[in-house]
Parts: structure tokens; sequence; C-alpha cells
């Protein structure tokens, strides 16, 4: 058997490529719905570190380091195999979102924090002297600004968040590399993982890509 | 008699820094004052506490027009009567000239849009800005935007217009532009209170100029009085350096 028969047998590729399908599918979902929910909690995250009374910034600080520094494949075993201990039983998607989007949402919060902090203290005034509470000063002012700033760091996150969606397989969620690594154990052949490869590639390359063009042209935009 | 802007004992410390030490001023409505000495005498930082941009110790007092100008509730009802004119103009860069000009009317006022639109395109016109309206405030010169600026502070019609050193960020061809608009200003009644290096507007213009050295005032008087005939030596000198040369 060459080289070419084991890791692109395309008899072998065809045959799981409904499988591979199906588990884009479900891959995206996870995807998605982790990446949304983290950005609604980075921002409430973000909005209590820097405005809330000092003892709920102190809280929502230690969250955001906490949830930055444990390895997503612990935070993701224990949802899904300790949890169940203490009666909280969730579905392997379920779990894999809610480790997603906690982690997600921490590093959501500090990009958001960091584009917030980048708006000259000029702006929060010139919005305070015009009368605006704080609420309107953010909605009207501030995030519209900090967004532009911040969409190539998210941008950056979100291809983690999709990355990381592989790590769901172990709490045998039937994701894309899950259902690689079925197929390659039917056919006794790894064509099917290397398919699932191209596959995130297909999709992740090009949002690389698109993140370096847009930090070009902000950074062109500062010159 | 208090007067429409009343400060009493207004102390201000940054760290150790004594920054104001006790400052008591009455404005009366519709006076234009002028206030100037050297950098870092505490001008810009009094006028500031006025709509308590920088907070100031509790023993100090200010209010305008008899509501104290306290954190809270009130002070954003503070804030709309006070309009302010910043040294960097502080334009919103994501909105257009007209846009910068309805926020505040259409978020604190519920002014409709269509209203708050033609009242920006009257203020615009008012500055020589009419033709700029749909422009973001990166195409507009200094001048240009400094003019903007005041076109915003006086969409929300205030009692008082605070300007902190509105020409200092200038390109000197472009600050008689702005002055022109501040004297057309001084005109219609509003209470102005102007920190500025411009000699020459604060003589013709202010009702009264008062100089600030070491976060206190050091004089106040009219304008010929003080250009003319300084009391304090304090006030001789700094005339001296800023005049002769």
């Amino acid at each position: 058997m060459d080289l070419f028969e084991t890791f692109f047998n395309l008899e072998v590729l065809a045959r799981s490529f409904p499988m591979l399908l199906k588990g884009l599918w479900l891959t995206l979902q996870l995807g998605a719905a982790s990446i949304l929910a983290g950005l609604v909690l980075g921002l409430g995250l973000c909005m209590m570190r820097l405005y809330a009374a000092r003892p709920v910034q102190i809280l929502t600080r230690v969250y955001i380091d906490v949830f930055r520094s444990i390895p997503l494949l612990v935070l993701l075993i224990i949802v899904y195999y300790a949890l169940p201990f203490v009666g909280l039983r969730l579905s392997p998607f379920v779990s894999a979102m809610a480790a997603l989007t906690m982690v997600s949402g921490a590093y959501t919060a500090e990009i958001f924090r960091s584009g917030i902090e980048a708006i000259p203290r000029g702006q929060f005034e010139a919005a305070a002297a015009l009368g605006l509470g704080h609420r309107q000063t953010m909605t009207d002012v501030i995030l519209p600004q900090s967004i532009r700033m911040v969409i190539p760091p998210l941008t950056n996150n979100s291809i983690n968040v999709v990355k990381d969606t592989a790590l769901a397989s172990v709490v045998a969620m039937p994701d894309l590399l899950k259902q690689a690594t079925q197929a390659q154990a039917l056919a006794a052949n790894p064509s099917p993982l290397i398919g699932a490869a191209v596959i995130y590639l297909a999709f992740l390359l090009p949002l690389v890509l698109l993140v370096s063009r847009l930090e070009r042209r902000l950074n062109r935009g500062k010159a | 008699m208090p007067g429409y802007i009343s400060i009493r004992n207004l102390h201000k410390h940054y760290g150790e820094f004594h920054a104001l030490r006790g400052i008591d001023l009455e404005i009366a409505r519709g006076e234009v004052v002028c206030v100037v000495g050297p950098s870092g005498s505490g001008k810009s930082t009094l006028i500031r506490c006025i709509n308590r941009l920088e907070d100031f110790s509790a023993d100090s007092a200010i209010r305008v027009d008899g509501v104290p100008v306290l954190p809270g509730s009130n002070l954003a009802r503070v804030r709309a009567e006070v309009g302010m004119v910043f040294q960097s103009f502080n334009l919103f860069p994501h909105l257009t000239v007209r846009e910068n000009i309805m926020l505040a009317p259409r978020r604190v006022r519920r002014t409709g849009r269509a209203e708050a639109a033609a009242q920006a395109d009257r203020l615009l016109e008012r500055v020589g800005l009419a033709a700029h309206a749909g422009k973001y405030p990166s195409a507009l010169s200094g001048g240009q935007q400094q003019r903007v600026a005041i076109a915003r502070a006086l969409a929300m019609e205030p009692q008082v217009l605070l300007f902190d050193e509105p020409t200092s960020a200038l390109d000197p061809e472009m600050v008689g532009e702005v002055l022109d608009v501040m004297r057309d200003l001084a005109q219609t009644g509003v209470t102005m209170v102007v920190v500025t290096h411009e000699m020459g507007f604060a003589r013709q213009v202010a009702d009264r100029v008062i100089f600030m050295d070491g976060g206190e005032v050091i004089e106040s008087a009219p304008p010929e009085a003080f250009f003319s005939a300084p009391r304090e030596a304090r006030t001789r000198n700094f005339l001296h350096a800023v005049l002769d040369h």
C-alpha cells in the first residue's frame, strides 16, 4: 500500500463524506452557538469588570483569570463527567457549549476591555458634558468605536472557538472530528481524518487571512 | 448675592498636589468671564469642576442656577444646562457632523429625528459650516472641527458655556474663525467662562478677566482695569511675559 492509498484513499473518502458533512454541521452549530453566547457573556463580564461595584469587579476579574487559565479539555471533562455527581446531567452538546462559552466569554471580556480602554478619555468627557448617561455613552459613543477596533481579535477568538469544538469529541459528541475517527475505524484507513483536516482548513484558513487583512487595514488607518 | 454660577471654597487635590486652593467665585447670568494664567495654575481644573468632570473635595460647593453640582441623578441635569468646548474638540469620529450635533438632543431631550436634524442644520449655518453636515469630523480642519464642537454644545441650548482653551490646539490661521464664533455667542446673553491664552479676545469680549496662579484667584477685574492697571505683582509679571516680547 503506498502513501497515497493510505492517506488519500478517494474511495474511503467518498464513502465517509456524508458522515463528515454531518459532523461538520454539528461543529458549525456548536461553534456558532458558543461564539454568540461567548460574545454576550463577554460583554456583560467586561461591563462588570469596568463599571460594577468594587466587590463585583474583583469577582469578575477572578472569573476571567481562572477561565483563561484552565485548559478547555479539563473544564469540558469536569462539566460532562463531574457535574452529574451533583445531579446536573448535561447533553454532550450542552456540555461542550457551556465549556466553550465560559472560556470564550473570559477572553472576549478582555478583548472588549482593551477596545474600551483604547478610546480616548476626551470621548467619555464629551459625552458626559452633553448630559448623556453612562448607558447612552456606552451604546452611542464608546462601543461603536470600540467594536471596529476589536473585530480582528474577536475574529481570532472565534477561530479558536471553532478549533476547540474538536475537543467535544471526547464527550462523545458526533462532531466533525468524532465522525472522522469513527469513519477511520470503520474503514481501517486514516483518509477520513485527512478529509476532516481539509474541511477544517477550508473553513478556518479564509478567516485567518481575513484577520490579517483587517489588522493591516486598521493599522493603516492609524498611521 | 450668589451668582448664577456660585463657587465656594473650591479645593481640588491630585494625590499630594493641591491644584485648587480654596476658590471663591460668583458669576452672574449672562456674564462673559475669561480665565487667564500660566499653565499649571489650575484654570482648566477650575472650569472642569463646574460640570464636575473633575471631582472636588466634599467641603467645596458649586451651584449652577441654584442646583448643587453633586454626583448622582442631578448631575446629568446640570450637565445638560452647561455646554463645554474642549481644547482637543472631542468630536465623535464615528458620527457625521450633523449626527454629532443631533446625538444629545435626541438622547437626552428625546427630540424627534427630523426636528433634531433641522436644529443641527440651523446651528451649522450659524457657525458657517452648513455645507459640511454630512461629512465625518476627520474630513474637517481643526478650526472647522472646533466650530462643530461649539454647535454641538449649543444644541442642548445651554445656559452656560465652558471653553477649555478652545484655540490652543489650532494652527494660528484657524484661531480667528473660532474666536469670531465665540464673539458672536458672547452677544447672545449666554453665560460664558473661557479659559484662554488669547489676551486680545479677553480684552475685547470679556466682562471680567480672572487671573489664576498656583491654584488661587489672584486678581479679578474688568478687562480695561485688568490690562491697563493690574493691582497684583504676579498679574503684572504674567502680563509682562505674555504681552511684551
